[in-house]
């Protein structure tokens, strides 16, 4: 069985990604479903291609990619396989952190090697107790001795299985801080979570932490109240558009199939794609497609100019792309029929993973709660 | 861009995100109790993007933060250019 193909080509922009991942990922994407991970081949390739963090500067081993290109990019990946992208996302969520907090010594530690994804990176919030509630969480770090100490246990964790290190958030004595654990670390012990209704290839586990001893440059960022809580706020909207731009791509593949489908499979004589009915669901996804790309294109440019709109943004792009993929990715299964059902289509996958998109970096309900709550203040300036 | 007009800006930016609250320039805003850290991450950015300035690690205090004159003195101090015209 082969899972990916030779010789990857440098990722710069949208269309390098779309050569790559119309190359390596498309072809094998069902198959990494199916066996539940993405193998070290890919992971290698993305290497290869520079796929891991080219938003880190040149110094750092990045290319100094601009956010807007970096979400066309994942957009493209999100097209071809939402696994391999929600891997991508944590990685990048980890990344960013150490460009935007570390010191020049915790850079020096881990920027090129995360740039080079010798190092995967995975990003531990959620706990068995916590999700939407992220102040509920009940892993702590003590200080103590020079360094922390650090014990609870993550859930949820994308890549886990495979990453790296983890960018662990704990409770200390003053609020909640961000630690850099790398999993060799003793005490840090990893456990498979497997078959998930979607990115079933996105290798997640739960990751547990006990009495895990770590120096003083575990920590990232400030520790003091105020600003800790940003390290947190600023990780999670880079991971939201990263989601956001997976689901454009999820809403543009859902396109691509049910067109493709459409053209060849007749029903009374005649192709589907004459048929009223199929015509107004492809409108749909052509419209929406347009619109949630433009919202995160939105998103991308207010982040390159360090405007603070682009959190708002970020959210809107993202509440809007997720559960624009989810109708569509349902319409998409709705057009192919029982196809749409089988394995012999990637539409049940893109299904199930659309769902996922509705739940992780911040609910449909949180989403709605937060935009809403900027409505107000809005309306009451 | 005056010193005055850098808290002016700020107190702007503040009160544009909490209409409902009245603000002035020496009040504590998170004694208000209404800053979570989506606003303190907007707050930052703001700071940064409009003073053209970076905000090291070791200022990002909540005493740096907690009123607009705070934040003003912080640019000013962040930015030479600021603080002199
Ligand atoms: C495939 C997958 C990958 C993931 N990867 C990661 C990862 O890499 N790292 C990580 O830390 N976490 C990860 N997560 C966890 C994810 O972030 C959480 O699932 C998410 O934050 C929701 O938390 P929860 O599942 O605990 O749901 P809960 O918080 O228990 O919420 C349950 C339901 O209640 C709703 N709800 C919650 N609060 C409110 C409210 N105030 N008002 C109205 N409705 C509300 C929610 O929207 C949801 O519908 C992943 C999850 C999945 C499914």
């Amino acid at each position: 069985m082969t899972l990916v193909a030779p010789v990857p080509v440098q990722v710069v922009d949208r269309r390098s990604a779309r050569a790559f991942v119309d190359t390596h990922v498309v072809p094998y994407a069902d198959e990494y479903d199916r066996i539940g991970r993405v193998p070290e081949d890919l992971l290698r390739h993305a290497a290869a291609a520079g796929l891991w963090a080219p938003f880190l500067s040149p110094e750092s081993g990045g290319a100094g990619m601009d956010l807007v290109t970096l979400g066309e990019v994942h957009e493209e990946v999100g097209r071809g396989c939402s696994s391999l992208r929600s891997l991508l996302t944590v990685h990048t969520m980890v990344a960013w952190s150490v460009q935007r907090w570390g010191t020049p010594e915790q850079l020096d530690r881990w920027a090129s090697e995360l740039s080079g994804g010798e190092t995967l990176g995975a990003f531990c919030l959620s706990e068995p107790g916590a999700g939407s509630d992220t102040s509920a969480i009940a892993t702590t770090a003590v200080e103590g001795g020079g360094g922390w100490v650090i014990n609870g246990v993550k859930k949820w964790t994308t890549g886990g299985q495979r990453a790296d290190l983890f960018l662990v958030f704990a409770r200390t004595a003053a609020s909640i801080g961000a630690f850099l654990v790398p999993r060799s670390t003793p005490g840090v012990r990893v456990t498979p979570i497997d078959d998930m209704l979607g990115t079933r290839a996105s290798m997640l586990a739960e990751v547990s932490f006990d009495d895990v001893v770590l120096g003083p440059d575990a920590l990232l960022g400030p520790s003091s109240g105020f600003t800790a809580g940003m390290v947190l706020t600023g990780t999670l909207d880079l991971g939201r558009y990263s989601v956001a731009a997976g689901s454009v791509g999820i809403i543009q593949a859902c396109l691509d199939a049910s067109v493709a489908y459409a053209a060849h499979r007749r029903v009374g004589g005649r192709p589907l794609s004459e048929l009223p009915l199929i015509q107004a669901k492809l409108s749909d996804m052509v419209t929406d497609a347009r619109a949630a790309r433009l919202l995160l294109a939105e998103a991308g440019r207010l982040k390159d100019a360090g405007d603070a709109g682009t959190i708002m943004a970020t959210w809107i792009a993202k509440y809007f792309a997720s559960t624009a993929a989810v109708r569509h990715a349902a319409e998409a299964v709705q057009i192919h029929g029982a196809n749409g059902c089988s394995p012999d289509y990637p539409v049940a996958r893109f299904y199930r993973d659309a769902k996922v998109m509705e739940i992780i970096e911040g609910s449909n309900e949180i989403q709605r709660i937060t935009i809403a709550g900027q409505a107000e203040r809005e309306m009451t300036r | 861009m005056s010193h005055l007009t850098a808290q002016e800006q700020i107190l702007d930016f503040v009160r544009g995100r909490y209409p409902q609250a009245e603000i002035d320039a020496t009040q504590d805003i998170f004694a208000l109790g209404f800053v979570n850290s989506l606003f303190a991450m907007e707050l930052v950015m703001y700071v940064e993007k409009t003073f053209d300035v970076t905000i090291p690690n070791e200022e990002l205090r909540i005493d740096n933060f907690r009123t607009a004159t705070a934040m003003a003195e912080l640019v000013a101090r962040l930015s030479p250019t600021v603080a002199a015209a």
